[in-house]
């Protein structure tokens, strides 16, 4: 029992936090400014508790794991939601169901986080499950908005038909191995076409929740409709966790199949690298610009997969971690604007310096570390992705993924344009930005400068490993 | 003498920049942090001359390595030789005099100046770092503040060529990084440490394609034709500060990392590319010239002639004797300093008599005595006047490219020659309708340079008049550099 508590403590802190928001619910209607307080230190609690007191081990038969580089996994997961609790607080204000907002939220996150944790095909669909129908519940959240309600629907429909993918995949792979746990697969995969067509379709799943292309196609309409905070999570925490998934599935169970799924991996990457790019230099809605850069950006993930190696693996963490940082701040700023003015197109953001100095400084380091511009830490992470992508030798590929990085700080530098050098009669008016929205702010760029120059935070990913 | 200060006094200065209240305190605070960089130059350059003469014949001197991203045997890795030495006293002087001409930039002054001193931030770490993957980093943190003291302080179409600027030496970057990555992957230790990698062993293979990734990426920096399309928008559109780092810093940036990267490390394959090289230099700079001789606008004029003039840089490594080599690195220090002058006194003409076209000035040396004799040592210094900068520099070159015995190399060397012709034609023609004739009426009230432009000049006259006067010892500096650089080259081709 009390080994339980130890190796399930993320699981049963969040749990835990879910019951006491729902008793709070229940009970005495509290104001929604020290709700919101309330959550907020909860969260950061839990952020923190995240480094005490962690166990490694396996539960219900293997069903379960947990590993010190899987805690480290859950701990940058944390951190996002931390992040976002404190960085839409303006739009989570005057949210009328807050708390449930956040129940919703954190139920997600327990599905992420049996979803790394997962040791079996089954609970891999069951956690899956968990993390994805709660945000298309979140997706819905602005009621008046009818465009949030088809992002719920084009985002439900898309996870149903994806998690009908995966589930055929995991009976095509239980009926070519006979079995469903993750360490018996790796022995029985030998690369008969029966396994092959299953783990396409697995494949397709994950590429699915990753937004690869492509299957990448409800991306952009679902981060559209959805209100900011939904976005972010989708975008950051969501695609972080189920990347965590994806590399440990290929390294681990489809080992064997090496060598098939890195011209899979590399093919994609490349297609989704430059589908995801060329997309966003058009896009005038700055959320669907965010949305198609981050298709891109996964392509990049997608370099680091395929290398394969002990290197792969630790760049592939330490990018999430610098990309939760990077594209919150983006969308903190993008939200702290739209909350208040309602726009979020790129063109009423001409002239945002002459008004918004602060705001507009952060939106350049988020924007320059997603373009992989040093001394921010986007650099350091991409530069170690293409560096462990290199590692296989394909210089063709790394020249792509190299001359992508120019695509994209093309419609990067856009934003920046727009925001520095263009003029405009009525540019934004200063926007009111409150003091947790502003430590989120602050955090995210102390994350962006820092932890790329500070080594020890990627030795410490690569011990770790 | 510790070269992290070399970093760390701009970074000072920047973060101080950012804590003054109003434009005054900037001004001076950023004044006082170039002032303090250009004694340590120097102060550098007197430690460097001692070492060596006490016979300490070490490659790198002054060398400091603290342990950065071990996991991936990064190093930061610093130390210089001569080559560096020259490059980052050229960089202190730009930098100073640049520094003294924007004296009164108006608009978002602590903004201007914070990205002045964080350019020359990344050029100071480019030229000491040992590290390839500091280098690297160094040579990208150096072009968005480009991008941004072109889009925002600049005039004309700014934000095209901002754009073009940023994308195109990003575009170069990435090459260099491809190659870098060849390198690191195919050498017989991973590492990216240069002192290591320039003696081990790189498959000629591996050198056959990386060569020309890095030399392509550099060169774009530096004006290789037809990669030189930048230059011409991006220093007539910059500020008359972002003109002087682009020409005087940021393409020298380019040679520095063409010799020390891709020649130095890739000595096999160099010399297969090398006719390729020099038929492209050639190029650049014929079609500098001329593309100048058909210019109007003071900026563009300059700007053209610094295409030809980099053209001579990338010539010198071409030819990889060791006299041509020294030569290409005295062409860099002596451009360098030439069109950063030629830069700031176009930024003070311009700023007077509000018009860059050469038709419609006239006869300012009459109310601008200063300014016009500046104008007229800049001009006969780029027109390779004996006792300026540019004739050392070029004469170098020359005489290093006479030393190939070949055909090829002697018709190269005569055609590249037949420049200076060229250039005499469009820089007297220009300077002289400028400063010389009748005095237009619009012009009557000009008035002559103010304090911090006339020290910003006389910063740079002096480095010219040095360089020209007395080579010797820029020579003496360069000359054992190149010389390991040479030896590298001359080793045979490994037999495989």
């Amino acid at each position: 029992m009390n080994e339980m508590l130890t190796i399930m403590k993320s699981e049963l802190l969040v749990t835990a936090i879910i019951f006491l928001l729902l008793f709070i619910k229940l009970g005495r209607g509290m104001k929604n400014e020290s709700m919101l307080l309330l959550i907020q230190v909860l969260l950061l609690l839990n952020f923190i508790a995240g480094f005490f007191f962690n166990a490694e081990g396996t539960l219900f038969g293997s069903m379960y794991v947990n590993t010190n580089l899987i805690v480290l996994q859950k701990n940058i997961l944390n951190l996002g939601v931390y992040l976002i609790s404190l960085l839409f607080s303006g739009w989570l204000k005057r949210s009328e169901h807050m708390p449930e907002f956040f129940i919703l939220l954190l139920s997600a996150l327990l599905g992420m986080f049996f979803l790394i944790s997962s040791g079996n095909l089954l609970m891999f669909f069951l956690a899956l499950e968990l993390s994805t129908i709660p945000v298309a519940a979140m997706a819905n959240f602005d009621l008046d908005k009818k465009r949030s309600s088809e992002a719920a629907m084009k985002m439900i429909l898309s996870s149903a038909f994806s998690s009908g993918i995966l589930l055929f995949g995991i009976s095509l792979m239980y009926g070519a191995t006979g079995t469903i746990s993750f360490s018996e697969l790796s022995q029985q995969l030998n690369g008969t076409p029966l396994q092959v067509l299953a783990f396409v379709f697995l494949f397709a799943a994950f590429a699915f929740k990753l937004s690869i292309v492509p299957f990448h196609l409800w991306t952009a309409d679902v981060y559209e409709g959805s209100p900011m905070a939904t976005t972010s999570f989708l975008s950051v925490v969501s695609k972080g966790a189920v990347a965590f998934i994806f590399i440990s599935a290929l390294y681990k169970v489809f080992q064997p199949m090496q060598s098939m799924w890195y011209n899979m991996v590399m093919i994609l990457s490349i297609a989704t690298m430059i589908i995801g790019n060329l997309f966003a230099l058009r896009q005038q809605n700055i959320k669907r610009f965010l949305a198609f850069s981050s298709i891109a950006q996964v392509g990049f993930i997608l370099v680091g997969i395929s290398a394969g190696s002990k290197e792969g693996l630790t760049s592939v963490v330490y990018f999430i971690l610098i990309y939760i940082f990077s594209n919150l701040a983006a969308f903190g700023v993008a939200s702290a604007i739209e909350s208040q003015t309602g726009k979020e197109n790129i063109n009423d953001y001409k002239g945002l310096y002459q008004t918004n100095p602060f705001l507009s400084w952060l939106l350049a380091l988020a924007l320059f570390s997603l373009a992989g511009i040093p001394p921010t830490a986007g650099f350091f992470g991409k530069l170690f992705l293409l560096t462990a992508g290199a590692s296989n030798g394909s210089y063709f590929f790394i020249t792509i993924a190299a001359l992508n990085m120019i695509i994209s700080l093309y419609y990067y530098l856009r934003v920046i344009r727009a925001v520095f050098m263009e003029k405009n009669e009525q540019p934004i008016a200063k926007v009111h930005v409150d003091l947790s929205a502003k430590l989120g702010l602050v955090i995210c760029a102390a994350g962006i400068v820092l932890v790329g120059l500070l080594s020890w935070i990627y030795d410490y990913i690569e011990k770790l490993v | 003498m510790n070269l992290l200060l070399l970093i760390l006094t701009p970074l000072a200065t920047a973060v101080l920049v950012l804590l003054m209240r109003n434009a005054t305190q900037v001004r001076w605070v950023s004044f006082i942090g170039a002032a303090v960089q250009l004694v340590l130059a120097f102060a550098l350059f007197a430690a460097f001359r001692n070492e060596r003469m006490a016979g300490n014949a070490e490659e790198m001197l002054f060398q400091v390595q603290y342990n950065w991203f071990p996991a991936w045997h990064i190093g930061f890795h610093l130390g210089v030789d001569g080559i560096s030495i020259a490059m980052i006293l050229l960089t202190a002087f730009v930098v100073i005099a640049g520094v003294l001409v924007s004296w009164n930039v108006e608009k978002m002054t602590k903004e201007f100046y914070f990205l002045l001193i964080l350019l020359s931030l990344g050029a100071y770490g480019f030229f000491i770092s040992l590290d390839l993957f500091i280098l690297f980093f160094f040579l990208e943190i150096a072009v968005i503040p480009k991008y941004l003291l072109i889009g925002v302080w600049g005039s004309g179409k700014k934000e095209y060529s901002a754009n073009k600027l940023a994308l195109m030496l990003m575009g170069g970057s990435a090459l260099v990084l491809v190659g870098l990555l060849g390198i690191y992957f195919n050498a017989p230790e991973r590492t990216f440490d240069l002192v290591t990698l320039s003696h081990s062993f790189i498959p000629y293979e591996v050198q056959q394609i990386c060569f020309p990734l890095l030399f392509v990426g550099f060169g774009v920096f530096t004006a290789l034709f037809p990669f030189h399309t930048w230059v011409p928008d991006g220093h007539s559109s910059a500020p008359t500060a972002g003109s002087m780092f682009l020409a005087g810093i940021s393409m020298k940036l380019g040679g520095y990392g063409c010799l020390r990267v891709a020649t130095y490390l890739l000595h096999d394959a160099a010399k297969d590319y090398s006719n390729i090289i020099i038929i492209l230099s050639v190029i650049a700079i014929l079609y500098g010239a001329f593309a100048t001789m058909m210019q109007k606008d003071l900026k563009y004029i300059n700007a053209y002639s610094s295409v030809s003039h980099c053209g001579f840089v990338l010539l010198g490594i071409g030819m990889m004797t060791q006299t041509s080599m020294t030569g290409a690195v005295m062409q860099m220090v002596s451009h360098g300093l030439m069109t950063a002058l030629f830069f700031a006194v176009i930024g003070m003409i311009y700023q007077r008599t509000h018009t860059r076209q050469v038709d419609e000035m006239g006869g300012l040396l009459k109310r601008m005595p200063f300014i016009g004799t500046v104008l007229f040592i800049v001009g006969l210094c780029s027109l390779g006047l004996p006792g300026l900068s540019g004739f050392v520099a070029e004469m170098t070159v020359f005489m290093g490219s006479w030393e190939r015995p070949d055909t090829f190399s002697r018709i190269a060397t005569i055609l590249s020659c037949l420049s200076l012709v060229v250039t005499a034609v469009y820089i007297l023609r220009a300077i002289t309708r400028t400063a010389m004739g009748p005095l237009k009426e619009e012009f009557k009230n000009l008035t002559d340079a103010t304090w911090n432009e006339k020290l910003a000049a006389i910063i740079l006259v002096v480095g010219i008049l040095a360089v020209g006067t007395a080579p010797f010892w820029l020579n003496d500096l360069i000359n054992p550099a190149t010389e390991q650089i040479h030896k590298n080259l001359l080793m045979m081709k490994p037999i495989d």
